[in-house]
């Protein structure tokens, strides 16, 4: 086809002369300003690639010595350097020194604040108010191994019933009906006494007989009025906080298969700073009791 | 005009004849699953984004669960509703501006209608099951990846065969990118996808790993934006925007320089997206100054695009495809600034893993791409079925303003939350911890998660009256042709 160079009548410019489809291309300049911008970003590369690190050689940094490693470090180091010397006296201090000294447990619940929300609150809720199915409230003052600084400061640092730490907190409640210790009859009157103690039985009859298997099998854990006991873990049945539900349906699915809950040893995980904020952040959601 | 007229005396010379004998029918059929695949695509969107304002809407059922739905949301929109309108357009383009049928005539239009879109069925049937190589835009196993290759191969057979045969003495910029685009995806999807399947199983592994591995998926990641999403639909612009127009082209010599640093850039600016982790400083260097010279390339489709309409301006108010057109190129120029300012290492280290990424990617994705390719339906889907004009260019009309509403929504709306959740994320309190703990970044987002989702169902809402009018154009011929009036003399086109 014949190029044919024609003068736009708009713009005034001429065409290249070709033609495709009916379409027409001006020959107008490159437009100055766009050029020049184009320059400027490459000069800017070139600066850039002089200044940061730009060449495939290990350890080959620019003008600047700027890496990003370094950089990090840098900024973790200032961090450090910041919080370091208020985290060391929490990391020495034993908790209660650390709720005794205004400045320190200041800093100990601010710590203890973010350190929950990041790791704990995913289970026991962003207020420690604990969640059904075997997530305990840390706000109440119903605890299951104790709310002392203590006790709370071992339960966070160890666990519990994790394969981690040897000193997790172990004890089992065994699982009645699936290993035979119990027939599905006795279950059942022993789930209407535990009911009982919180005044909810349905059958008054089952129940009382449901209290001689209380005494034999479940007492020793859980006591005789059945208010539990924290050196095990066991928890007091007769007050209205159920971890895992109330109804009796739960209460027979817990007597005869059991529970476990476990929860993971955050002494291998935390700086031991940061498991003392977490003891006393714990320990003032509104539960804590004193030693 | 003179041109004009010239090129209609040109196209009643030559073009009469012709029409018949370009390929048309796997092109109408390729419309067609445009239009389809968009409204799948963008009702999976707003499902999505449903989701993660109410994860309720997850169901609890593994298949409809955001990760396998979310790819499913993605490849519909680029690759089923982008890559049904790319192959359809350049196909379309290639023989019109090249005076040549297709390569391969009728059998190999209908092969990469039937042989494309069953790719996309075989992946998006995948991600549902949970069939997945774990690649962002790479997702699919390697069955339906080799398959994908035969395809692609068949499609640059016959997309530059029909340049070779063409009687045109030049190759009209279009062709340019929309060949850099076929080339580079190919070069993309074979390079990112090479893995060792698992004999007998729908799993592969990567030949790469680690850090290596991450690289290769962003030298892809990047490059389908750059090729798929960018070259592939400038290609589409430098047809349909002269068209609409009636305008010949800006400046040939800018479509040459912005073409050919446009290609030469954006290869290496893939490690922008992995600023700040285990690749070496050196490539991400490079990868952000390789962005920040980008920017003009970039600019050079969109001065081209606009300036094209230098003398036309007042055909925005008459036609409303045209509108879709240059409002793509808006914002096409708006998220290709935005993107070298994301690539700067400071600003990056802010934007990075937050909703500012995903309201950059989408005005890019709605505004540009979807609009751009608008703008060519509303065009080619009359021509493409022997109509004169479009059933109602006022719906056409609302379509635009509903779409561009729910563009601007969920923009800001990602540019706001994208903001303060990288503030959250770094903001420390007076004694030096962290103000915010991670959930409670979460929670602050819900509300810009609801407007997004209300902004893509405007989107979702134009787009499904677009089906409708476009639908209507079609089928309105039998009782109207016979009255529709002349096209008046400037309007009309060439080889029609």
């Amino acid at each position: 086809m014949p190029t044919k160079i024609e003068k736009d009548a708009v713009s005034g410019t001429l065409t290249t002369g070709h033609e495709w489809d009916g379409i027409k291309e001006l020959n107008t300049p490159l437009p100055k300003w766009w050029l020049y911008v184009f320059y400027a970003t490459i000069a800017f590369a070139a600066v850039w690639v002089v200044l940061y690190p730009a060449l495939p050689i290990q350890g080959a940094t620019g003008l600047t010595g700027w890496t990003a490693r370094g950089a990090i470090e840098q900024e973790m180091a200032e961090h450090a350097e910041r919080l370091e010397p208020r985290l060391a006296a929490i990391r020495d201090a034993a908790p209660q020194e650390i709720l005794a000294d205004p400045e320190l447990r200041n800093f100990a619940l601010a710590g203890g604040r973010v350190a929950f929300a990041n790791n704990c609150a995913a289970c026991h809720g962003a207020g420690g108010q604990g969640a059904q199915g075997g997530f305990p409230s840390l706000a109440d003052d119903d605890w299951l191994w104790g709310g002392k600084l203590a006790d709370i400061r071992q339960t966070i640092a160890h666990g519990i019933r994790n394969a981690e730490d040897e000193a997790a907190r172990t004890t089992m409640m065994p699982r009645f009906l699936a290993d035979g210790l119990l027939s599905a009859a006795q279950v059942n009157e022993v789930a209407e006494h535990v009911l009982s103690l919180s005044g909810r039985a349905t059958d008054a009859a089952a129940a009382r007989r449901g209290a001689a298997v209380f005494a034999e099998n479940c007492s020793s854990c859980h006591g005789n009025d059945g208010r539990g006991s924290r050196e095990l873990g066991a928890p007091d049945l007769a007050d209205q906080i159920w971890l895992y539900g109330g109804d009796k349906a739960a209460v027979v699915q817990s007597v005869s298969y059991a529970r476990a809950g476990v929860m993971p040893a955050w002494g291998g995980r935390l700086d031991p700073a940061v498991v003392n904020m977490l003891t006393v952040y714990v320990h003032s959601l509104g539960g804590g009791e004193p030693e | 005009m003179p041109e004009g007229g010239h090129a209609a005396s040109l196209a009643a010379q030559t073009g009469a004849w012709r029409q018949d004998s370009y390929v048309d029918g796997p092109i109408r059929a390729m419309a067609v699953a445009t239009l389809f695949w968009g409204v799948v695509g963008f009702l999976m969107g707003v499902l999505i984004a449903s989701q993660l304002a109410f994860p309720l809407l997850n169901l609890d059922l593994e298949w409809t669960t955001f990760g396998r739905l979310r790819p499913v949301h993605t490849s519909a929109v680029i690759f089923a509703f982008g890559g049904n309108a790319l192959i359809g357009t350049s196909l379309y383009v290639v023989q019109r501006t090249c005076r040549a049928r297709l390569f391969g005539g009728e059998e190999m239009g209908w092969f990469l209608f039937a042989g494309y879109n069953f790719f996309i069925v075989m992946a998006a049937l995948g991600y549902v099951l949970g069939v997945t190589q774990g690649k962002e835009y790479a997702e699919p196993e390697w069955y339906v990846d080799l398959w994908l290759t035969v395809v692609w191969v068949a499609y640059l057979v016959a997309f530059g065969g029909t340049i070779l045969r063409r009687e045109e003495p030049h190759i009209y910029v279009a062709n340019w990118f929309y060949l850099a685009f076929i080339v580079t995806i190919a070069m993309l999807h074979i390079g990112n996808n090479l893995a060792l399947p698992l004999p007998g199983h729908a799993k592969s592994y990567g030949l790469a790993s680690g850090v290596q591995d991450a690289m290769i998926q962003w030298w892809y990641g990047h490059n389908a934006v750059g090729f798929f999403l960018t070259a592939g639909f400038l290609g589409m612009m430098y047809y349909f925007i002269p068209k609409q127009a009636e305008r010949p082209v800006y400046s040939y010599r800018l479509s040459i320089i912005h073409f050919w640093s446009l290609i030469f850039l954006y290869i290496w600016a893939g490690p922008h997206h992995l600023h700040y982790t285990a690749l070496p400083d050196w490539a991400q260097t490079l990868g952000m100054v390789f962005s920040v010279m980008l920017w003009m390339p970039s600019w050079g489709g969109m001065i081209n695009g606009l300036m094209t309409l230098s003398g036309a301006w007042d055909k925005l108010r008459t036609d409303p495809g045209l509108r879709f057109s240059v409002t793509a190129v808006g914002f096409y120029g708006m998220s290709t600034f935005e993107g070298p300012v994301m690539s700067v290492k400071a600003v990056n280290s802010l934007s990075h893993y937050t909703d500012w990424t995903i309201g950059h990617v989408h005005s890019g994705a709605m505004g540009w791409v979807g609009f751009i390719t608008f703008g060519a339906m509303y065009w080619l889907v009359p021509r493409l079925w022997g109509r004169t004009e479009l059933y109602s260019n006022k719906l056409a009309a609302w379509h635009f303003w509903v779409a561009t509403l729910g563009i601007v929504l969920y923009i800001t709306a990602m540019w706001v939350s994208g903001i303060m959740q990288g503030l959250m994320w770094r903001s420390y309190d007076e004694l030096g911890f962290l103000q915010y703990s991670f959930v409670e970044t979460v929670a602050a987002m819900h509300p810009y998660y609801v407007i997004r989702m209300l902004g893509g169902v405007l989107y979702l809402s134009g787009a499904l009256l677009m089906v409708y009018n476009l639908w209507r154009t079609v089928t309105a011929r039998a009782e109207e042709a016979p009255l529709a009036p002349p096209l008046p003399a400037a309007a009309a086109v060439p080889a029609e």
